[in-house]
């Protein structure tokens, strides 16, 4: 698994490759908590080249979802979202609750 | 093909990617869709996260079994270890409906569980340790 960040003027844009299980999932988090400890709560996370998402993985992604939103600051919102995984995200009731674009500038734009 | 597959392996997070792939092997094997390939691959990798945080305190080496296999019209993936017992009727299900600020995290790996396999069933032996079984029917 693989997580880069480029932060771009106003939101932080997230690609995550490979598999996000419980093995790997804490390292997504801390990716994500190294972005909200800056004060910056305006993230797209790119999941073109995802290959599975785990429980462990919708977990550490909601409760990014909880922070960014407090008062209104900010959003996480997802881009590229394979089908298989938007299969989890459904079935986890999840999909209501997060954006999802095409691509990531449409994402990014979106903010 | 084999009539059956097994695996064992430590039981530690950083296995849960073998597990995936042997998974996925067996099920592609055995005749699984491609579809029903993915389900097993999740619902195994949840119970074995489970098992893997559960089972053996920390620091504590353990096995974990896997086995793949047909049984009837079913494809079953039993998971077996010997340690503490993680009973999955113990932990509530997840409310999937509420809004954001009262999601609950947890459950939702079991949820997943229970949602991608046709039926779960967990047994418990002081002798014999900890058995999972998931069942997953087959297309005709």
């Amino acid at each position: 698994m693989e997580v880069t960040s480029r932060q771009l003027k106003r939101v932080d844009l997230v690609k995550v490759n490979g598999r996000v299980d419980s093995a790997t999932a804490p390292q997504l988090e801390a990716a994500l908590q190294g972005i909200t400890a800056q004060e910056r709560f305006h993230i797209v996370i790119d999941m073109q080249d995802l290959e599975y998402l785990s429980s462990a993985g919708l977990r550490v992604l909601v409760s990014t979802l909880k922070l960014v939103r407090r008062w209104n600051r900010g959003d996480l919102r997802l881009a590229n979202v394979p089908p298989r995984i938007s299969e989890v995200l459904d079935l986890a009731g999840l999909n209501v609750l997060f954006q999802s674009f095409d691509n990531t500038t449409d994402a990014v734009g979106s903010f | 093909m084999l009539d059956h597959y097994d695996l064992t392996v430590s039981s530690d997070l950083a296995n849960l990617a073998r597990i995936a792939d042997f998974v996925a092997g067996a099920a592609l094997q055995l005749g699984l869709t491609e579809q029903q390939v993915f389900e097993v691959q999740m619902a195994t990798d949840e119970a074995c996260a489970n098992v893997i945080q559960h089972a053996y305190g920390p620091g504590v080496p353990g096995e974990l079994h896997v086995r793949c296999e047909l049984a009837g019209g079913d494809f079953v993936v039993t998971i077996r270890d010997r340690g503490r017992p993680f009973d999955p009727r113990q932990v509530p299900p997840p409310d999937l409906t509420c809004p954001l600020e009262e999601r609950q995290i947890g459950g939702l790996g079991l949820y997943f569980m229970g949602q991608l396999m046709d039926r779960v069933v967990f047994r418990s032996d002081p002798q014999t340790g900890n058995e999972l079984k998931m069942y997953k029917r087959r297309s005709p």
